[in-house]
């Protein structure tokens, strides 16, 4: 078995949900890295410790390009001769693998969430994480984009060498004219702890109790729906069926009822701790830890103590 | 300026997720079928906001049985002008994306928009694909497009942040929140989609690249453990020595 595994490290950084796909690959078979930019040689060599024997990276694309990048991983993959071909399913994972996909005719198993079963079928997540469904692909050439945060990563000691690539990537398929950083050092779609509220905060100037649990914990802060919708909060922060869907170990979630739409896009974390004043909220079926209180006094409370347990490590 | 908004049927959101057939297929009674939230609020509506601004059409396409004629009544109610239903079932996103491809290339449009995934497969896999067969720029994730002419300057949700992108058309583009807001038709929308075409095309032959053998709920959610809300010690006990996640 071949595998290309693509992962995107045009900010420089190998980020953890690659080190996942990557290690992901090299438990199907001998695993080659495909990347472009400009990030160093030895950073790169360190893929060995995920289990990638290969790094092909192309120094001409710079860009988040889907079409130039599609055609860089086409190289890549008659190169190699790969027959499984790996993503992450985050934003470049959208926009990539089904443009692989269709160029190689391959069929794409997207969101999947474990290694593929004996029968060669693989495990995704359906129905905005309710449903799990098991997906076989028929074509020779196979495509997985897996979802972040769903495989742990064992490192062990490796060094993967490294081969610049260079490929036919056409042409651009636009221009970039601005790019605008998000605020706030933890990105919430790969954050691993959660702070979230909801209406139950009355008001957005409530918010520092928020902040001040999320920052005790290194956490990023996320919020219900009807709190961006009214503006309390910025879109990006909104989590649900609608918004963002996140898979942290550790989501906390105050004043939010937990509709069946909010539970679509936290539902895939590992634990869920819900504070609300109701002891009927929904949210509490989906919980595991659960708190009947006041967020206004639960939240100072429970920040204090996670600074204590902090102080102590 | 003619544009095609891909419109998937989706269930209710707040369907209830069972399986039947020895967990073969999704069990359909009782279920209420609607336009995917993505391909209905961001695509379709921010496609009849560029009609409104530049002139031109909207034009609706679904892969899809007779079954599906209500969800497009409703795109059509919304303002789309016509629909197009490419009869088949739908098979996989690549017989799907083949599909829409297919009569893209012999109707020629600006603007392909999709959702950015459907709320029952979340695959976000048919707008790029489309894109690859239509030899096409793809657009994913974008939050905000404003046309000039024929040239578009579009935002895209980029990992950490936004970017913000020039093109011509033609291109295809995937919607995400922040492209429009939601519409509620009217009843003279509604009253107008009964007699507005919708054009029903044979499929053009092609084979599905993947199957869905099986699904599964996921395992019983043991019982949530209260912890007094006095005692937030104990909390941080349990995160940080049962659940380890701390």
């Amino acid at each position: 078995m071949s595998v290309l595994v693509y992962i995107n490290t045009l900010n420089g950084k190998i980020a953890k949900n690659a080190m996942e796909a990557v290690q992901y690959g090299s438990k199907i078979g001998a695993t080659t890295v495909v990347t472009n930019g400009a990030i160093g040689e030895s950073e790169l060599a360190t893929l060995g410790n995920a289990g990638a024997s290969k790094v092909l990276v192309n120094r001409v694309l710079t860009s988040n390009d889907p079409a130039q990048t599609t055609r860089l991983i086409k190289a890549a993959a008659e190169s190699v001769s790969a027959n499984t071909i790996v993503f992450s399913q985050d934003i470049t994972g959208k926009a990539v693998a089904p443009r692989v996909s269709a160029a190689l005719k391959a069929g794409l198993a997207s969101g999947a969430i474990a290694l593929p079963d004996a029968d060669g079928t693989v495990k995704v997540n359906v129905f905005s994480g309710k449903a799990f469904g098991k997906v076989k692909i028929n074509s020779a050439i196979k495509v997985i984009a897996l979802t972040p945060n769903s495989v742990g990563v064992e490192e062990e000691s490796g060094v993967a060498s490294v081969e610049e690539f260079s490929a036919d990537l056409g042409n651009a398929s636009y221009t970039v004219k601005e790019v605008k950083k998000q605020e706030g050092d933890i990105l919430l779609p790969e954050a691993e702890l959660v702070v979230s509220a909801g209406r139950g905060l009355k008001g957005p100037e409530n918010w520092g109790i928020v902040e001040d649990l999320a920052e005790s914990l290194g956490a990023a802060t996320a919020c219900s729906r009807p709190v961006a919708d009214i503006g309390w909060r910025p879109h990006h922060e909104h989590v649900g069926q609608t918004g963002v869907a996140i898979r942290p170990n550790l989501y906390i979630a105050a004043g939010i009822s937990g509709a069946i739409q909010h539970l679509a896009g936290v539902n895939g974390s590992k634990v869920i701790v819900v504070i609300n004043t109701d002891p009927e909220a929904p949210f509490f079926k989906a919980a595991d830890y659960g708190i009947v209180g006041d967020a206004f006094e639960v939240l100072p409370k429970l920040t204090a103590e996670i600074q204590k347990l902090k102080a102590q490590n | 300026m003619k544009l095609l908004v891909c419109i998937s049927k989706a269930p209710d959101t707040t369907s209830k997720i069972e399986f039947t057939d020895n967990d073969t297929k999704f069990n359909e009674s009782g279920v209420q079928y609607i336009v995917n939230p993505y391909d209905e609020w961001y695509a379709l509506v921010r496609a009849l906001e560029l009609k409104e601004q530049n002139g031109g059409s909207v034009t609706t396409i679904t892969v899809g049985t007779a079954t599906d004629d209500s969800i497009i009544r409703k795109a059509l109610a919304i303002g789309a002008d016509n629909a197009v239903r490419i009869d088949s079932e739908a098979g996989d996103a690549y017989y799907t994306a083949f599909q829409i491809a297919e009569y893209a290339k012999s109707n020629g449009f600006d603007i392909v928009i999709t959702g950015k995934e459907t709320i029952n497969y979340n695959g976000s896999q048919v707008g790029g694909m489309i894109a690859e067969l239509l030899d096409q720029p793809f657009i994913s994730l974008a939050t905000n497009l404003e046309m000039d002419g024929t040239t578009a300057t579009i935002n895209i949700e980029m990992v950490g942040g936004v970017e913000v992108v020039e093109l011509d058309t033609p291109f295809v583009v995937s919607a995400a929140k922040g492209m429009a807001e939601q519409r509620i038709p009217n009843m003279r929308g509604i009253m107008a989609a009964r007699t507005k075409p919708l054009e029903v095309l044979p499929a053009a032959p092609c084979d599905a690249l993947v199957s869905f053998e099986a699904y599964e709920l996921p395992p019983a959610k043991s019982d949530c453990k209260y912890v007094d809300p006095e005692n937030m010690a104990e909390l941080v006990d349990l995160l940080h020595n049962e659940a380890k996640v701390i």
